[in-house]
């Protein structure tokens, strides 16, 4: 037992540290520090810098690109790139069909996609969540009917993350009716330019539009684009949920968002004084720090455990990793909201996305922050609200 | 970064296990504490003959060399077991501050004797004014020729009643609250001038009131430097407080497997109650607690031999906080779960949330530690 990264670890991190810091445009730096929302450019250009480098799918097999980095070298490397703060490669590509695509596509599937995924040539939307299927995804209508070489595909999909920008996306279909709920579902990747596809944009309460619904007529997909077998696409869509073990815990965001905490906290004053100096307000501050470096153990101990994993089968630490994670950083906007005060109130319309030309009518800082408090309630719902991810725990690990 | 046990760590945390799971079930448990002493004298000689009272001491001394990933597989154990024997009071706290702070001369006519089993050592510090301070020392040592006259009180001192020896802190020079001018010195319990009064404490181990008055320290029982030993107690405390934690996630492990099973066997409505979902996502409310718990005593751990003392010292408080914070939830809840069955003393489970809940209040309870690592600056660096 060693609790401490190796001399060879702490060179790695000072290489990847070294290069994002170089390679990443200050203004797109400067907008995540802020909690500005980003431009499709933005997060195009940046994955296409790393992917440059060799670096935007390093979790991938190495013959589509992969780097062959340990378990604990890309912690690292998440780790650095969240702490900059530099903006996630796009994860519906790189983190979710991408990975799908590898394991169970076609040859030519993975020649096709691959690499584009890999570059953001294409961009591409989740297409899982219905508006009668939440937590209960395996419920899905959405109906795909083959025709001769093409599937007819009819239904809805929504809070489709960025799909306004989105060409391409992969999408659970039922394609068995009769069957049990989770035995007649397939994993198609649908052309977003295909006739009869509608994307409607949803409000969120923060203003911000980064989801929307995604509406099916008599879409006509060929077959060639059914990922491994029909009927089998709930396995994938498992494998897919259960890929991503340790990058939901976003420590590194985090750690980015306190350090962010305090300094909004020493310009901001109480009476005569800084915030920062008020020890209770230290305290709440420290309070989250302690969590979330109760967080960054349980995410170290899953991420050494990798390394030495033979089954599939998740630590079982692995599985607080979303639940601690979303609440953390809940709490950190909370305590945002709190330190910007009545500035907290104006509200700049254009804030998500788009550059104003007048000044702000407080502090600078202070117009992303309410809206980042309420667009953060998100995170405790999406990817398995926190309820149904107790559900899984009590099942999986406590055999209740 | 690993943490996988080493294969002699494994067989230390076997070999533990194995002893306390034979030695210590529920009723044995019952009878050492009926013992005069409060614990066994027998199972405390089977922890010498298995090496456990010299863990952490060098092996000239008859130690084992052992670091704080030992300590912890130790602590951990003796938390699942609810293990009685003063091996905190004698072997982390006592031994500690030998170890840390001791001349050759104290190291090598103690340490050996504490690893064989034949001298049992208490840590005299706390007194009823100093709440969590550790540098808030009223009792006086004045200088008396070459040695000095301690006069004064300590409160609770853990095992105090059995101990043959204690290592006392008192004030050689400035005010109560200074940071310097404490002192520690090494007092026979038999010595002139020395009065204790033992008596059990809530969670089933034993405690003792100290009172000084005109006991007479030679030369050869000043512990370190006279005038600055706060340092050494800080060192010293730190070490215990990670022992501590991992004691606690032992406690808390076995109150979770204990109400989870209990969950699955209990039954009402004609159904386990574990089918109801309340209850379900209570026990994973348990377990997040507990494992998060889990990753701060390994933090502890690893950070219990920091040379940076600021750095220490915030880690530390920061297992602390959490320690306190899971002690709570899993034991209230493990209370809860079992309803009326957790609230006898006949039943396992209240007896683990006695001794977890009294870890929390040992050493600074979570809040004090909050306010210390909030006073030092948090984890997270500013710039």
């Amino acid at each position: 037992m060693d609790l401490r990264f190796t001399p060879e670890e702490n060179a790695f991190r000072q290489d990847v540290r070294a290069f994002l810091k170089g390679a990443l445009p200050e203004a797109i730096r400067k907008k995540m520090v802020e909690g500005r929302s980003l431009s499709k450019d933005d997060i195009v250009t940046w994955q296409r810098i790393l992917n440059q480098k060799g670096w935007a799918v390093p979790h991938w097999a190495k013959e589509w690109g992969g780097t062959g980095w340990t378990p604990v070298q890309q912690h690292i490397y998440q780790e650095e790139r969240e702490m900059l703060p530099a903006p996630d490669p796009l994860p519906f590509g790189v983190n979710m069909v991408g990975p799908v695509i590898i394991a169970f596509g076609s040859e030519a599937q993975k020649k096709r996609f691959l690499p584009r995924i890999a570059n953001i040539d294409d961009w591409w939307a989740q297409g899982f969540s219905e508006p009668g299927s939440g937590s209960d995804l395996a419920s899905l209508k959405t109906s795909a009917k083959r025709e001769g070489d093409h599937y007819i595909v009819n239904g809805q999909k929504t809070w489709t993350t960025l799909a306004q920008y989105a060409n391409w996306i992969f999408c659970l279909v039922r394609t068995d009716p009769a069957a049990k709920k989770q035995e007649g579902i397939s994993f198609l990747l649908i052309d977003m330019k295909s006739k009869g596809i509608t994307v409607r944009p949803i409000q969120t309460i923060d203003g911000g539009r980064e989801v929307n619904e995604v509406f099916f007529d008599d879409v006509r997909v060929p077959v060639e684009n059914l990922v491994g077998q029909e009927n089998k696409g709930w396995d994938y869509a498992k494998f897919l949920l259960g890929n991503e073990r340790t990058g939901i815990a976003r420590v590194g965001i985090s750690k980015e968002r306190v350090r962010r905490l305090k300094e909004l906290a020493a310009l901001e004053r109480v009476g005569d004084k800084p915030l920062i100096e008020d020890p209770a307000f230290r305290a709440k501050i420290a309070a989250i720090e302690v969590e979330l470096k109760a967080l960054e153990m349980t995410l170290l101990r899953v991420v050494a455990d990798e390394r030495s994993r033979k089954s599939n089968r998740p630590n079982p630490a692995s599985s607080i990793l979303k639940i601690k994670g979303s609440e953390i950083q809940q709490s950190i906007t909370e305590l945002a909201l709190e330190i910007v005060g009545p500035y907290a109130l104006p509200y700049e319309r254009d804030d998500r996305g788009l550059l104003r030309n007048e000044p702000s009518d407080g502090p600078e800082w202070a117009a992303p922050i309410a809206p980042t408090y309420f667009n953060y309630r998100k995170v405790s719902i999406y990817g398995g609200s926190n309820e149904i991810q107790k559900n899984i725990i009590a099942k999986a690990v406590l055999g209740l | 970064m690993d943490f996988e046990l080493s294969e002699e760590q494994r067989l230390l945390k076997e070999s533990v296990q194995r002893l306390l799971a034979d030695r210590y079930g529920f009723e044995a448990r019952q009878r050492y504490m009926a013992e005069p002493e409060g614990w066994s004298r027998q199972v405390w000689r089977q922890y010498a003959e298995l090496g456990l009272l010299g863990l952490p001491f060098e092996e000239k001394y008859g130690g084992f060399g052992g670091g704080p990933v030992e300590t912890m597989i130790v602590m951990e154990a003796f938390g699942r077991a609810l293990a009685l024997e003063p091996l905190f009071a004698t072997v982390i706290l006592g031994g500690g501050l030998i170890r840390l702070g001791g001349s050759a001369a104290q190291q090598q006519a103690l340490l050996p004797k504490i690893a064989d089993g034949s001298l049992l050592l208490a840590f005299g510090h706390v007194e009823r004014q100093s709440r969590f301070d550790l540098f808030d020392v009223a009792t006086t040592a004045k200088k008396d020729g070459a040695g000095y006259v301690l006069d004064g009180a300590k409160s609770v001192v853990l095992h105090g009643d059995t101990a043959d020896k204690l290592i006392v802190s008192a004030r050689v020079a400035g005010a109560r609250r200074d940071k310097s001018g404490v002192g520690l010195f090494l007092v026979d319990a038999k010595a002139n001038g020395m009065s204790r009064r033992g008596y059990p404490t809530v969670d089933g181990l034993r405690a003792a009131e100290i009172q000084l008055s005109n006991v007479r320290v030679g030369a050869d029982g000043v512990i370190g430097e006279a005038g600055n030993a706060l340092p050494l107690i800080e060192r010293a405390v730190d070490i215990a407080i990670a022992a501590l934690s991992a004691e606690a996630v032992g406690a808390m492990a076995a109150m979770h497997e204990l109400t989870v099973e209990y969950l699955k066997t209990r039954k009402q409505f004609g159904v386990p109650i574990g089918a109801f979902q309340v209850l379900q996502h209570r026990a994973v409310d348990m377990f997040v607690a507990l494992e998060q718990a889990r990753s701060m005593a390994y933090f502890a751990t690893m950070m219990a031999e920091e040379t940076n003392a600021i750095e220490r010292r915030k880690a530390i408080s920061a297992a602390k906080v959490q320690i306190g914070r899971s002690v709570k939830l899993v034991g209230q809840q493990a209370i809860q779960l079992h309803g009326g069955i957790g609230m006898t003393m006949e039943y396992k489970v209240g007896h683990y949330f006695k001794r977890a809940t009294m870890i929390d209040t040992l050493y600074g309870d979570a809040d004090h530690h909050l306010a210390e690592l909030a006073r030092l600056g948090g984890l997270v660096s500013r710039a």
